[in-house]
């Protein structure tokens, strides 16, 4: 498993150990413990009610569908969804937290184990492929936020957020990089979204994530771990990550201890800040929650839901490895959103060359969606061009080159008619050999000289008589019938 | 001996089930009782029973049962006042639960309890006082003024004045007792219905756990509070509890999903061959002679009825203290974090940052008893300690309740005393908590079980010092046997005349 | 096992009570008291014991109700704040919190 892999970058002699805590906020209508909504952006506590204010006499009451993505989620990992879990009162004082306490789970989360599997980014065009085990995700409700700028000496709360539903997954200190955190984030976000549990938006808070980092010799005990809070880009989670790590083995050969705490990252100045210690802050008092029994979840209740689902990227991925005979990180590459994979499919079946598909979605078209920023479905080349053109590449009607130039027309909306275009530009190969035979009989006639240094010998001449046959046929020649062609008269 | 019954028809004196006779045939208007109610809440305001009085809002629903029953569309309970222990929180009166964090407060919204006997008709005469969040068993803890005093008082026995009413319901038990309400409601953590109707000579039941919402209950100790109410007899006590309990499936998960029953149907039933234990525990050498004398004189008024008294065991009875006043702390202490002075209650006026905001307001806020519960009960869930008491007594618990099943084999239901004395001297015991812990042995018990219990006047105090204090005796049944419990003290109080006694005075 | 006043200044931060001297001074004798009742209950013999959270979890299993996932909540902002100590602009106030 990829935790055991051999291959832990070091940092100036350093193993780079991480662990993740993701909170990621469940898209259901109402709040996991009241009816009011959940909705983003609303006036300051006007989906706050009096459960979510924790007015005296009110209790909580579970939302079914937080539970339903919670299930969904542990399917979609593998990972053990509890029978029976129990919701835990975290105590802590905190003006965001009405309650003086927060509902979660402690000693028997709903969603045990599992792992995720990724592929890191190509290097030298390999992929290594890597796994990540999760120790838990168990719901929990979010709090308020504290608006500190509006003020003076003063914070403002906003209940809105509070009792939102969350689904906090946490892994084993697995990954050995930031690349590979920042890919673990990346595939956990693809699988949240994909099952449709959770919006995504980091933007607005929807996915957030904590990194523990700590550093050690290799084979040393784990390091001394700092939490880096609330990693809300993918891009600030590197560059969090990357300081946090240099500033500890800073700090160790200066020999300093790293002390346990928690830190924000600053993306201004790009560095990591300490946070304020709460002093008892590890001392939460945790204890089942009296006013709700235990979660029970039936195995038919799981089945129902497996049910639903939709295919799963990784499974998506071994079938289009198994059914189209793509290398694995194709198909992983493929299955990075639904959209892809269903352009991908189609594209596929329609030329039935899906190795070709592949490396056209993969490469041009990737290239110029990226170049563009725009997304797949909005691709001025759809699956059905994509399609033919491929196609014609395979019936040697085109060669690569003039394929690319149908495709930047496709692109440039110049048309849609892959044929007709190859028609317009005359870009079709010339396969007809007779007259092929008679272009290679000028040449050979007009470049003696070439003939004769290729008979003393001299290969590149060879190459020179093709380069004059290609041009003078401006390029439909098919290279392929050149090189028989010429052979055969020159021996 | 027994009190000699005052037999007497003021409306004062009519119990629940004959003054919704007297309104149903217009006897009386809901407008007369409210006002014959409310003017007698004035006069005895030296009882200190009521916090909060609103005569324009009581006289409002009256006015309004009124017209129900003239147009023939009468509730069941329509008219009939009630008065609320001011731990169920009200939109048209302030809640306290005896705390001044919660001077002054209004709920946006009714407690279920509340609500259920609105729907039936009830029309609320006003608040009654209580220990500070439900925490005591003498009244004694409440910060709040009651209504024609200036500051805080001790609330009074209608039996003797200078003796507690028992807590935390005091006011509930004591304001049936004095005819001030035909009837109250109260809750019980760990005693707080059965003791102080015991020690004001009225009868209460605290039902199944989960039988009753807790949806607008100020919580005190969440896996034990329960609501039930206080009247002067079972029969009264059976209409009541009716229109009290009730699934609340969508405010309340600890809510039992039981149909909504009506506890009055098997009252008449009668008693031969019932099986009534009795645990050797309630009866060692802790139980003071009056109330010994009391109860083994009620048990032969049952074997008459046809009982058989059948001894039993609850060997872990002595334990129920130490595992009530570990638990009960816990979920206090967690319970009451929300009162931090952010989005209601009060604030102290000067602090230096957010921590000492916290500190400040909380240390104004709170009284001593529940400060020294909440300190318990934080020490107990933290860190390091958590096993060796609170998981520790968590499981002892669950002995506890086991003890009970096994009893039930035995016995349909127990009897025993509610409490070891009859009602102290104010003061007596206000500054030694752990005697006033060590009074709530019989009472712990069930509330730890979650089983319903029930207190009933069986008889008075004969030694000098106590003279005429009511002795209260405790029926205890196995899960949603209320009906069981009520039959059993109705059969009583048809055969006796305790319930009928009246204090002096009153 | 006795407390110490060093114990009841912890707990008391725990739990955010300001105590004065005398009132921390009270509160240790009064706990050391009923921490002596229960020195009883630490010493029962509780193994294979399932702890019992929910009481009537003694008569049957119990599991937690779930309701539908719908909103059903107006916007009670300002009877909510009406009961507040100190609001603006709809948020509650604070003394600032330094994180």
């Amino acid at each position: 498993m990829a935790h055991e892999t051999s291959s832990s970058p070091l940092v100036m002699g350093y193993e780079v150990v991480i662990g993740f805590e993701t909170h990621a906020q469940l898209s259901t209508q109402s709040k996991i413990f009241s009816r009011a909504s959940t909705a983003f952006g609303a006036e300051p506590n006007t989906q706050a009610c009096a459960v979510d204010l924790a007015l005296p006499g009110t209790l909580p009451v579970m939302n079914k569908g937080a539970v339903e993505r919670a299930i969904a989620f542990g399917l979609a990992i593998g990972a053990h969804i509890a029978p029976i879990s129990i919701f835990a009162r975290k105590n802590y004082f905190y003006p965001d937290l009405p309650k003086g306490y927060q509902i979660s789970q402690f000693e028997i989360p709903v969603v045990q184990g599992g792992s995720i599997e990724f592929f890191m980014p190509e290097v030298k065009g390999v992929a290594e492929k890597k796994s990540v085990r999760l120790v838990r995700a168990h719901l929990e409700e979010d709090a308020g936020k504290s608006l500190h700028e509006d003020f003076v000496g003063q914070t403002g709360i906003d209940l809105n957020r509070a009792g939102t539903p969350l689904l906090e997954i946490v892994t084993e200190p697995d990954m050995r990089s930031s690349t590979e955190a920042v890919a673990y984030a990346r595939e956990l976000h693809k699988i949240v979204t994909w099952i449709g549990i959770c919006d995504g938006n980091m933007q607005e808070g929807s996915f957030r994530c904590d990194a523990n980092v700590s550093v050690r010799k290799p084979g040393d005990p784990l390091g001394t771990r700092r939490e880096i809070k609330n990693l809300n880009s993918f891009k600030f989670m590197q560059q969090a990550i990357d300081y946090e790590v240099r500033w500890q083995i800073e700090e160790i050969e200066d020999g300093r201890s790293i002390q346990q705490a928690t830190v924000l990252f600053n993306p201004d100045s790009g560095e990591t800040r300490a946070m304020r210690t709460k002093e008892d802050a590890a001392d939460y008092r945790y204890f089942p929650d009296p006013d709700l029994p235990p979660l029970c979840i039936a195995p038919e209740w799981v089945q129902e839901i497996r049910a639903q689902m939709a295919e799963l990227p990784r499974v998506m991925a071994e079938r289009f490895v198994r059914d189209y005979g793509l290398p694995e990180y194709d198909a992983t590459t493929l299955t990075q959103s639904k959209a892809m994979a269903a352009y991908f499919e189609s594209t596929a079946q329609a030329c039935t060359q899906p190795k070709l598909a592949s490396n056209w979605i993969m490469g041009e078209l990737s290239r110029r969606l990226n170049a563009g920023d725009i997304g797949i479905a909005a691709a001025p080349v759809q699956p059905p061009q994509l399609a033919t053109l491929i196609a014609r590449i395979a019936d040697n009607t085109l060669s690569n080159n003039a394929a690319r130039q149908v495709f930047d027309a496709v692109w440039a909306g110049e048309g849609t008619d892959i044929d007709a275009l190859i028609e317009a530009k005359g870009l079709r190969q010339m396969n007809d050999t007779g007259a092929l035979e008679a272009i290679v009989d000028t040449v050979l006639a007009a470049n003696a000289k070439n003939v004769e240094e290729f008979r003393a010998g001299k290969d590149k001449a060879f190459n020179a008589l093709v380069g004059q046959i290609m041009k003078a046929s401006k390029g439909k020649a098919n290279p392929q019938q050149v090189n028989d062609l010429l052979r055969s008269k020159l021996s | 001996m027994t009190a000699t019954p005052t037999p007497s028809h003021e409306l004062h004196d009519l119990s629940v089930v004959s003054l919704a006779q007297a309104l149903r045939q217009k006897q009386v208007s809901a407008v007369e009782v409210a006002s014959h109610f409310l003017a007698r809440s004035r006069s005895h305001a030296e009882l200190g029973c009521f916090v909060a009085l609103d005569e324009d809002t009581t006289l409002a629903q009256a006015r309004a049962a009124d017209a129900r029953i003239a147009n023939g569309s009468a509730l069941p309970l329509d008219g009939i006042p009630i008065a609320h222990k001011d731990i169920f929180v009200t939109k048209d009166f302030v809640t306290t639960a005896g705390s001044r964090m919660l001077q002054g407060y209004r709920s946006p919204f009714d407690a279920t309890v509340v609500s259920q006997l609105a729907a039936q008709g009830m029309v609320t005469l006003g608040k009654l006082n209580c220990d500070e969040f439900a925490m005591g068993s003498s009244n004694e803890n409440s910060a709040i003024a009651p209504v024609g005093s200036s500051q805080p008082e001790a609330v009074r026995n209608p039996w003797k004045l200078d003796r507690i009413p028992g807590g935390s319901s005091g006011a509930s038990a004591a304001a049936v007792a004095a005819r001030l309400a035909p009837a109250t409601t109260g809750t019980d953590t760990g005693g707080s219905i059965r003791q102080p109707a015991a020690f004001c000579g009225v009868t209460g039941i605290k039902p199944t756990y989960g039988r009753a919402s807790r949806y607008g209950m100020v919580a005190f100790a969440s896996s034990l509070d329960q609501a039930g109410p206080m009247a002067r007899s079972a029969q009264d006590c059976a209409l009541l509890l009716s229109a009290m309990c009730g699934p609340d499936l969508d405010r309340d998960s600890t809510s039992l999903d039981q149909p909504k029953e009506d506890f009055s149907l098997q009252l008449e039933q009668s008693l031969a061959g019932l099986r009534i234990g009795i645990p050797q525990e309630f009866f060692g050498e802790g139980l003071s002679a009056d109330v010994r004398m009391a109860i083994d004189a009620a048990l032969k008024h049952y074997e008459q009825l046809g009982a058989r008294l059948v001894p039993i065991s609850l060997p872990r009875t002595e334990l129920s203290i130490p595992v009530y006043y570990i638990i009960a702390p816990a979920e206090a202490s967690s319970n009451l974090s929300r009162f931090d002075g952010v989005k209601f209650g009060h604030r102290a006026k000067n602090y230096t940052d957010l921590t000492d905001m916290y500190k400040t307001t909380r240390a104004e806020g709170f009284g001593d008893e529940v400060k020294r519960r909440i300190m318990i009960g934080t020490y107990v869930l933290s860190h390091g300690y958590y096993d060796a008491y609170y998981l520790q007594a968590q499981k002892i618990r669950r002995m506890i309740a086991d003890d009970f099943q096994s009893a039930f084999e035995e016995c349909d239901l127990i009897a025993g005393p509610v409490a070891p004395t009859v009602a102290w001297k104010i003061g007596e015991k206000s500054d030694d908590p752990v005697a006033n812990y060590l009074a709530d042995i019989f009472t712990l018990p069930a509330s730890l079980a979650g089983l319903p219990g029930l207190s009933l006047p069986v008889g008075f105090a004969q030694t000098e010092a106590d003279q005429g204090l009511p002795v209260g005796m405790q029926l205890i049944g196995n899960y949603l046997q209320e009906a069981r419990l009520l039959n059993a003290a109705h059969r009583f109080q048809q055969l006796t005349d305790f319930h009928l006694a009246k204090p002096a005075g009153f | 096992m006795s407390l110490t006043s060093s114990d009841i200044a912890r707990i008391a931060n725990l739990a955010r009570l300001a105590l004065a001297p005398a009132e921390s001074d009270r509160i240790l004798i009064q706990m050391n008291d009923f921490f002596e009742i229960v020195e009883k209950m630490r010493a029962v013999d509780t193994t294979g014991v399932m702890p019992l959270a929910h009481p009537t979890a003694a008569r049957a299993e119990i599991a937690l109700r779930l309701r539908e996932d719908l909103v059903s909540e107006p916007n009670q902002r300002e009877a909510n704040q009406r009961i507040a100590p100190a609001v603006e602009r709809g948020l509650f106030l604070v003394p600032k919190v330094i994180e």
